[in-house]
Formats: C-alpha cells, sequence, structure tokens
C-alpha cells in the first residue's frame, strides 16, 4: 500500500489486558508484539511460516506472526510467551520445560510453549504421537525433539 | 465490484499465507489489497444438494475439524491435516490454496477424484468451474481478473467408493500427490478415479491408469498383478513429470509409479469398511 496509507486501529487483548495501537496495514504481528509492546519473547527467525519461532496465540491457536498482519488481531485475544510465563496454570508446563532441560539455545523456546498449550487446551491428556504431530510445525536446532516431547507429557500429567 | 475498479493494482487477500510472502520477498507487489474474509458468510461449511460447500474464507482447520466435512468427506478431512503446519492451516484457506495455483498441492490433486467445483464470482455474472479447469499452469488459473472464487463444492465419493491419499516429499511442500479411489462390486473394480499431482505444473486425472483397473477383480489385484502394474507404469508416463527443486523428472516418474500401487493398495484395502477414508 503506498506508504501514506493512514493506519488501522486496532483493539485486542493482549496477554489478558485490554490493548490499543494504530498499526500500518503491512505491519506484521510480530514487529507490533516487539516493537510496540516490547515483547520480545517472541523471536523472528525462517520469517517465512515454517520454523514455528515467532508462534503466538490467537484466540487460543497458533499463527506465525512473522507474517500475520497486526491489523487481524482486531478484536481478539493475543497470547505471548510472556503472557503464558505469567499465567500460574500454565507454571506446569514451563516447569517441566525446564526439569526435562527440553531446550539448549532456548530460540525455539516460546513457540513451542505455545503450540504445546494450544495443545493441552484441547486435549489435557494427549498420546505421545498427537504431541509429535502438534509440535511437528515447530523446529529446534540443537535439543532435538525427545525431551520436548517428554516435558509435554509431564506437563499434561501435572496439569490434569 | 472492487476488484474491477481497482484493475490490476489490487489483490484478493484470504489468509496471506502465500500472498503475503510473496510480497515480502519482492515477488508480487499491489497497492490495495481485498480482504475476502470481510465478505460475510464466505467462513461456512455447509451441506448443499450434492454434497458440502465450503465458503471462500474456511481455512484447512476449519475443514479438518468441521463435523459436516469430517461426515461426509473424512478423506478431504484428513488430507487437510497434513497441509503444511497448524499456524498456516489456521489461517490458510482452501480456496486460496487452489486459487494461488502453486504446483505442489494437496488439496488441488485430492479434490480432482471428488470431481469438485468451484463457485466463481465476477462484476455481472457468476459460474461454475470444475476444479481440474481452475489451475491453467504454475500460479495460473483461468480466473478473469476481476472474478473471485466465493465457494469450493465437494460431492461425497458415491456410495461403496473408498479412497486414499499419498505424500511425499522432504521440503515443506509436498513433492508428490496420488489420490485414488476405488468402487467393488461383485469382485470387481467397477469404477476407479486416479489423480497425480506435485510432479509437473497442474495435477490431472489418469485415465489411461483408470481404465485399465475398470472390470479387473479385486482379489487378484496383489502388489505384482500385471494390471496394476500396467496402471502405475502407465501413471509414471502420462504424469508429464517435470524437473524442479524437488527433483528430476525420471525420479518423480518412480515416485509415481511406486506410490500409485500403494496407494491404490490402500483405496482396496479400505473397501467395504464403509467410508471414503
Ligand atoms: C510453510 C508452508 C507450508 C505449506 N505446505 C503445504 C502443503 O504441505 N500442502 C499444500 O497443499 N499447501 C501447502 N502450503 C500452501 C498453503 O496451503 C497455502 O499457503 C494456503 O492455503 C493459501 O491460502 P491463503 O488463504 O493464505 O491464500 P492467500 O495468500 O490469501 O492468497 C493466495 C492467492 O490466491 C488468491 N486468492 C485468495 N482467495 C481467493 C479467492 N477467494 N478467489 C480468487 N483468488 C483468491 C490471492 O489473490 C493470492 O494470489 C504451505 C504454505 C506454507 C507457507
Amino acid at each position: 500500500m503506498p506508504d501514506g496509507m493512514t493506519e488501522i486501529p486496532v483493539r485486542f487483548t493482549l496477554n489478558g489486558a485490554e490493548a490499543e495501537a494504530a498499526v500500518a496495514p503491512r505491519m506484521p504481528l510480530i514487529d507490533l508484539l516487539r516493537g510496540e509492546f516490547g515483547l520480545t519473547g517472541t523471536k523472528r527467525s525462517c520469517d517465512a511460516q515454517v520454523c514455528g519461532a515467532c508462534a503466538v496465540l490467537l484466540d487460543g491457536q497458533p499463527v506465525s506472526s512473522c507474517t500475520l498482519p497486526a491489523f487481524e488481531a482486531r478484536g481478539k485475544a493475543v497470547l505471548t510467551v510472556e503472557g503464558l510465563a505469567a499465567d500460574e496454570r500454565s507454571a506446569p508446563l514451563t516447569e517441566a520445560f525446564v526439569n526435562n532441560a527440553a531446550f539448549q539455545c532456548g530460540f525455539c523456546t516460546p513457540g513451542m510453549l505455545l503450540a504445546a498449550k494450544a495443545l493441552l487446551d484441547a486435549d489435557p491428556a494427549p498420546s505421545e504421537e498427537t504431541i509429535k504431530d502438534a509440535l511437528s510445525g515447530n523446529v529446534c536446532r540443537c535439543t532435538g525433539y525427545k525431551k520436548i516431547v517428554e516435558a509435554v507429557e509431564e506437563a499434561a500429567e501435572a496439569m490434569r | 465490484m472492487l476488484l474491477a475498479q481497482e484493475s490490476g493494482a489490487a489483490a484478493l487477500y484470504a489468509g496471506g499465507t502465500e500472498l503475503l510472502l510473496a510480497m515480502k520477498s519482492g515477488l508480487l507487489a499491489y497497492d490495495a489489497l481485498i480482504n475476502v474474509k470481510s465478505i460475510a458468510g464466505l467462513d461456512a461449511v455447509a451441506a448443499d444438494d450434492r454434497g458440502v460447500v465450503i465458503g471462500a474464507s474456511a481455512t484447512h482447520s476449519a475443514v479438518e475439524r468441521d463435523a459436516l466435512a469430517r461426515e461426509r468427506l473424512p478423506l478431504l478431512a484428513e488430507v487437510e491435516h497434513s497441509v503444511a503446519n497448524a499456524r498456516v492451516r489456521n489461517v490458510g484457506t482452501l480456496a486460496g490454496n487452489l486459487c494461488f495455483a502453486e504446483p505442489h498441492s494437496d488439496p488441488a490433486t485430492l479434490l480432482l477424484i471428488y470431481e469438485a467445483e468451484l463457485d466463481a464470482q465476477g462484476p455481472s455474472a457468476s459460474r461454475r468451474i470444475p476444479v481440474g479447469e481452475l489451475q491453467t499452469n504454475s500460479y495460473e488459473t483461468s480466473l478473469a481478473p476481476d472474478e473471485m472464487v466465493t465457494a469450493v463444492r465437494v460431492p461425497p465419493f458415491p456410495a461403496g467408493m473408498s479412497g486414499a491419499y499419498s505424500k511425499f516429499g522432504r521440503h515443506h511442500r509436498p513433492t508428490l500427490g496420488v489420490a485414488a479411489a476405488v468402487a467393488v462390486e461383485d469382485g470387481r473394480v467397477a469404477d476407479v478415479r486416479i489423480a497425480i499431482g506435485c510432479v509437473s505444473p497442474v495435477a490431472r486425472r489418469l485415465p489411461r491408469s483408470e481404465d485399465v483397473l475398470r472390470g479387473e477383480r479385486v482379489d487378484g489385484l496383489a502388489a505384482d498383478a500385471p494390471a496394476l502394474r500396467e496402471a502405475c507404469r502407465l501413471a509414471a508416463e502420462d504424469a508429464d513429470a517435470v524437473a524442479d527443486l524437488h527433483g528430476e523428472a525420471d525420479y518423480k516418474a518412480h515416485l509415481a509409479r511406486v506410490f500409485l500401487e500403494r496407494t491404490l493398495l490402500r483405496a482396496l484395502g479400505r473397501n467395504g469398511s464403509g467410508g471414503d477414508a
């Protein structure tokens, strides 16, 4: 869109609180979260919706914030890893990642946690297959996936 | 209407999972995007007299989870779950997948054996397009610049027909997709539909392979049966595989042969189970 194009007002729920912003039509959600709200837990990596590092939950469902336009948050609820970390009900999930050493560099961890949260919200007792399927779109390049799957299994048990 | 006015400077935007990537990388540029999702009612998945009508704003996730689609089109629901990753499925639409005409599409291949149709709406007229007539080449469709798809109409398989779909690949998108459905009567193949995609610019039905199998006794169709081998050999020829980043033409022709055999045997194995998946 031409540079002079008017900004779009966006009111949404961000990590449980009301939020407001005016965004350029082409601004991806990740730039709003990191740039305007300082929520740097959301990571940009492949920038092509492949790796999952930029995943956030939009109305409870994972989306790639690197590509989703920020205006798509209008009227919806966005959850980032900061919101998950502040949510006591999700504490067993983050603790299980620590207990199982389910990360090394940690760059994929925010996306993994959010994908796992979306799964556990829908299915509190997922099978190993279901966990692998739900996390299959999130790429980890150092830990490998075994510990991550085990962490989600442990979290599911603790949260039931 | 808006699309007609903007002539060429505007594009339809549904989930944007293709369009915005292409714009980010500078492959496409538009002054304006028209949001398909802002048109009321296009996100529905509903029944019509022939089958299931999937609105242009319905995402892959919506189709995969929809009760009606799962009941009447279980194979489509199963394949929709295998498209991309959960994030792309939550945002990307089935109609957007077809309209982008990317050669490596799962639904473009599968919907050929469902004999699906698209509703297209222009400024003054609407028409039905058989799914096999939408895509004309890589990234090219038969849609007019001021036409949009409003729905994908998918009839269930006829009673007694079961289907299977196989995809293979090591990239984000499939290198090969094969769809097959078989109806058995009195121990013989009464009807069969076969489609192949991703190995050439446009997915296609394989009528010569279908003809070889029609009328064959089912109990004779083990893995090395002559009719099955001939159908798969013809598929490797008729697929017209081309070389691209996913591999050489010969390699893809080989994949076509191997995967058609597996897919047909799975479709036959599902026969009599009462569902299309
Ligand atoms: C990482 C990744 C992996 C993927 N893996 C797979 C895979 O395994 N299998 C597979 O099949 N696909 C795969 N895809 C493709 C995916 O299915 C599509 O990106 C998605 O369905 C496109 O829908 P959209 O709504 O986002 O389309 P958009 O990006 O909004 O639009 C795509 C194109 O279609 C046009 N368009 C959109 N809606 C209409 C309409 N109603 N009428 C006319 N034109 C329209 C737009 O103008 C644009 O040119 C993958 C994509 C990504 C990014």
